[in-house]
């Protein structure tokens, strides 16, 4: 059996699906398809790219001044510059900036390109675009102006910039369903399931988090609970999921390992991960049970982790060799090792006996950093580096890509160790009774150590920039294409 | 189009259902959970000083929970549902960059101290991270009639003028002197709230040390740095206007001990050292220091810095607490 089988389900439908879906996308699309779609679609995608990329550069940069007033505290200190008025810009503008538009921009791309049509809508793709950069310019004037929301982390934004966020959730999610509604084929392929179960799932997150009418002190603090999580493993986790379960295929011309296991993967997310939110709240006032349901379902939370990675895992098998030849790969087998662990990490973390040293601790900023930087940006990357070129026609050059992957990589690895390390021994000085100052005293060469990995995922992040240059303004075809040719075909 | 509607609908309508049971009815049965004893209301200016907090930002380097855990005995009895109440937004925090302040109006209840420690961390904690927020301070050339100077160290204020603090640097201020722990009945609070040793034993335990003149000098020096230095420094020298220094002070430097453990048991107030009238509070340490405890303290400062005065031992502790205050 030669090409066309790739992503079909199950080998009964090949000859259905395979035409719409294969992996070279508009070479073989339907009818419905033409040039001005392409490029329809092509700068939609690039606008999300490009705007994503400015919320990157602002937002590390924000990230890193905060890194370094922790070993300057008196530096910049001035009102509009006091660290706890930049901690959640730099958070909420990585999240609802950077990650939050490059997945939508990515998942414009893959919905239409998988279903084999164009969009259903260009006008709402701006729309989107526009309201989520209004609220991320609005959250960060409020945050610095002083308007933050009780400092609950990752919705600090005053209530109608909420809403205006909510608002491009909406548009986001009309306009992918609605592309999703005009493919051909009867089947829905897996990356579609996760970007629209994700922009679903998170409209309703947005929405609970806004009402106010059950958010009074600890009710406030269980919503807290839930939102923190939800928020992360709701949103840019199955949206990074379908990245990953379109750009693996494609880089590779090869189908995914198992469609069922993605299936699988997909429902236990659903029915598992809402439900550890209180583990940010052990050993709090919260009920107890729901702290342990909490526990319970961050183990749980191990099956749909491990199958997803196992598949992505399973389908690269055997092209070590190619990811000598293809960065996209490197990033995206990089993000997917970032989730296996990441999320592993969290499960360990969620036990009452770890959580008793680590809880409060730096380990938490390694954590988070290992799974949004580790996983979910470098499956934003990939899946950039992987598909813009194919949109636009243009490619970044080797050395670029290199550079970025390489800095973002020691970067981050030097980041995630230098707080782990640190958070235990932050950690255990408390265990030990020590006077609290010495938990600060210790952290300090940690702290440095982070700052030198801040700069380099910094560096990395400007490189990333002038490589997105590429892409969008340089020349044409000045480099090969991201996609490998299949197995069987290469040259010996 | 029905399989769209299969994964879409089904997807969300099982979301639904999940966040409904796990999040939005476990928060409508918390956000009616009643206060519980002693815990009120905010005052108007309190209430400000609260959204002074949020504003900056302290919350993410401070939280405000106590876990029943040991390694947060330190900061009070473990935090209980009812002491929420009057939280909305809640202020727990997820980072202890900075230690947590669920009880600071109890272990830092002076004023002046907080608005130094407010003006420049390092004037009172050398080791400090926390930023200056001196931009809640404004700086005059004279001291306008019903203000108060803030007794700023020498080496930290502003070469010209007085530094006074601004309406909201009294609003922050008085928001962190109000966060205090309602004790709940039944529950011993002498666990050490802002002791450094979360295993010190309970005040009741018969006193030890049978000769009197042997101490745990480490034990001393730590519980020092935990719970006096912050306002009479490490080198004991105080802050001269705000914290008095305890170096051949007359309470401390002296042979009859009675006037310094006393000073330590229940706190002090507008007492004059040194022909200087001190008018921050100092205070007690009678709930959360137990005898021993507080003759270690009291002998490492007896014996720090150039003081040289007779030792005391926790039966000594033992008989002041006992005449009461
Ligand atoms: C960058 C982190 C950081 C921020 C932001 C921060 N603090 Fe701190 N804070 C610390 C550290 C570290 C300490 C311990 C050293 C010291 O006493 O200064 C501390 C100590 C304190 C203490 C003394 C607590 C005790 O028990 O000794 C108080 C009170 C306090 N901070 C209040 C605030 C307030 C109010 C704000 C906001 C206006 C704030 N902090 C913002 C880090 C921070
Ligand atoms: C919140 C700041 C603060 C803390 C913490 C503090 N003190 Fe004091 N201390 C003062 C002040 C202010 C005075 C001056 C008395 C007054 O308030 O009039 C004082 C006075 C004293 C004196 C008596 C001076 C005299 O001549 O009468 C002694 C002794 C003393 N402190 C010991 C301690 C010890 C021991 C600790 C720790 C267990 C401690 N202090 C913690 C603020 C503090």
């Amino acid at each position: 059996m030669g090409l066309p089988t790739l992503w079909r389900r199950n080998p009964e439908s090949t000859g259905r699906v395979a035409k719409i879906q294969h992996p070279l996308g508009s070479a073989l699309a339907g009818p419905a398809q033409s040039h001005a779609d392409d490029r329809a679609l092509a700068s939609v995608f690039v606008a999300y790219t490009a705007s994503a990329t400015f919320w990157l550069i602002f937002a590390t940069a924000v990230g890193l001044l905060l890194a370094f007033k922790f070993g300057a505290p008196d530096f910049w200190a001035a009102k509009y510059l006091t660290f706890g008025r930049l901690r959640p810009i730099h958070t909420n503008d990585t999240f609802y900036g950077f990650a939050s538009i490059a997945l939508v921009g990515l998942a414009y791309y893959v919905a239409a390109r998988s279903c084999g049509t164009s969009l259903y809508s260009t006008a709402l793709a701006w729309a989107g675009l526009a309201l989520f950069n209004i609220a991320a310019i609005a959250g960060t004037i409020a945050l610095d102006l002083g308007y933050n929301w009780g400092d609950l982390e990752y919705r600090e934004w005053p209530w109608p910039i909420r809403l205006i966020f909510l608002a491009a959730l909406l548009v986001t999610g009309w306009n992918l369903i609605a592309t999703v509604a005009r493919r051909s084929a009867d089947d829905i392929y897996l990356s579609n399931w996760y970007t629209i179960g994700g922009v679903l799932w998170t409209c309703i997150i947005a929405i609970v988090a806004v009402l106010p009418w059950y958010q009074y002190g600890l009710g406030q603090v269980a919503i807290s609970g839930y939102y923190m999580h939800n928020a992360v493993g709701m949103w840019f986790t199955p949206l990074a999921l379908g990245v990953f379960y379109y750009a693996i295929p494609k880089i590779l011309s090869r189908p995914i390992y198992s469609y069922a296991l993605g299936v699988l993967a997909f429902w236990t997310n659903l029915l598992f991960y809402p439900l550890l939110g209180a583990h940010h709240f052990l050993f709090s006032p919260l009920p107890w049970w729901l702290q342990t349901v909490a526990i319970v379902f961050s183990v749980a939370m191990l099956v749909p982790v491990w199958g997803g990675s196992a598949n992505y895992l399973l389908t690269m098998r055997g092209h070590q060799h190619d990811m000598i030849h293809s960065y996209p790969l490197m990033f995206i087998f990089v993000g997917v090792i970032g989730y296996l662990v990441g999320s592993t990490q969290g499960t360990v973390e969620a036990f009452r006996s770890m959580q008793a040293i680590w809880h409060f601790s730096n380990f938490t900023v390694g954590h988070s950093h290992l799974t949004m930087y580790g996983f979910v940006s470098f499956a934003v990357w990939g899946g950039i580096y992987a598909l813009l070129p194919l949109a636009t026609g243009k490619s970044p050059g080797r050395l670029g890509i290199a550079l970025h992957f390489w800095m973002a990589l020691v970067g981050s690895f030097i980041y995630v160790i230098s707080l782990s390390v640190g958070g235990t021994v932050q950690g255990m000085d408390w265990v030990d009774g020590k006077p609290f100052i010495q938990s600060v005293v210790d952290m300090q060469p940690y702290y440095v150590w982070r700052g030198v990995g801040g700069l380099l995922m910094f560096l990395s992040h400007v490189v990333f920039a002038w490589n997105v240059w590429r892409m969008t303004r340089g020349q044409a075809g000045n480099a090969a294409s991201p996609i490998l040719p299949p197995v069987g075909e290469v040259a010996a | 189009m029905n399989k769209l509607l299969a994964i879409a609908g089904g997807a969300l309508g099982i979301y639904i259902v999940i966040v409904l049971l796990v999040a939005v009815i476990p928060a409508i049965e918390l956000s009616q959970a009643p206060a519980g004893p002693g815990v009120t209301a905010l005052t108007p200016l309190q209430d400000e000083g609260r959204q002074v907090y949020a504003a900056n930002g302290c919350g993410y380097c401070h939280t405000q929970q106590v876990r029943p855990l040991d390694e947060d005995k330190p900061f009070g009895r473990p935090s209980a549902p009812g002491d929420f109440a009057f939280q909305t937004p809640e202020l727990l925090g997820s980072e202890r960059t900075g230690p947590d302040l669920t009880n600071v109006g109890n272990s830092k209840p002076s004023d002046v101290w907080q608005y130094i420690h407010l003006y420049d961390p390092r004037a009172v904690e050398p080791e400090s991270i926390m930023p200056n927020f001196k931009f809640l301070f404004d700086v005059v050339p004279v001291v306008p009639p019903g203000e108060t100077a803030v007794p700023v160290p020498e080496a930290f204020a502003p070469k010209n003028g007085k530094v006074i603090p601004t309406l909201q640097a009294k609003a922050l201020v008085s928001y962190l002197l109000s966060l205090k722990q309602s004790p709940i009945p039944g529950f011993s609070t002498a666990v050490a709230m802002g002791t450094a040793t979360a295993a010190t034993p309970p005040a009741a335990t018969p006193a030890p040390a049978p000769t009197g003149y042997a101490y745990d000098a480490a034990k001393g020096q730590s519980l020092f740095t935990a719970n006096c230095a912050a306002c009479h420094q490490a080198s004991g020298q105080g802050i001269p206007g705000a914290f008095p220094s305890l170096i051949g002070n007359t309470a401390v430097d002296d042979a009859d001990p009675t006037l310094h453990i006393q000073t330590v048991l229940h706190g002090a107030h507008g007492v004059v050292v040194g022909g200087v009238k001190y008018n921050s509070a100092m205070p007690p340490f009678s709930g959360q220091l137990s005898d021993t405890d507080i003759a270690d303290i009291v002998n490492f400062e007896r014996s720090a810095w150039g003081n040289h005065a007779k030792p005391v031992n926790a039966a000594d502790v033992a008989a002041i607490r006992a005449k009461g205050n």
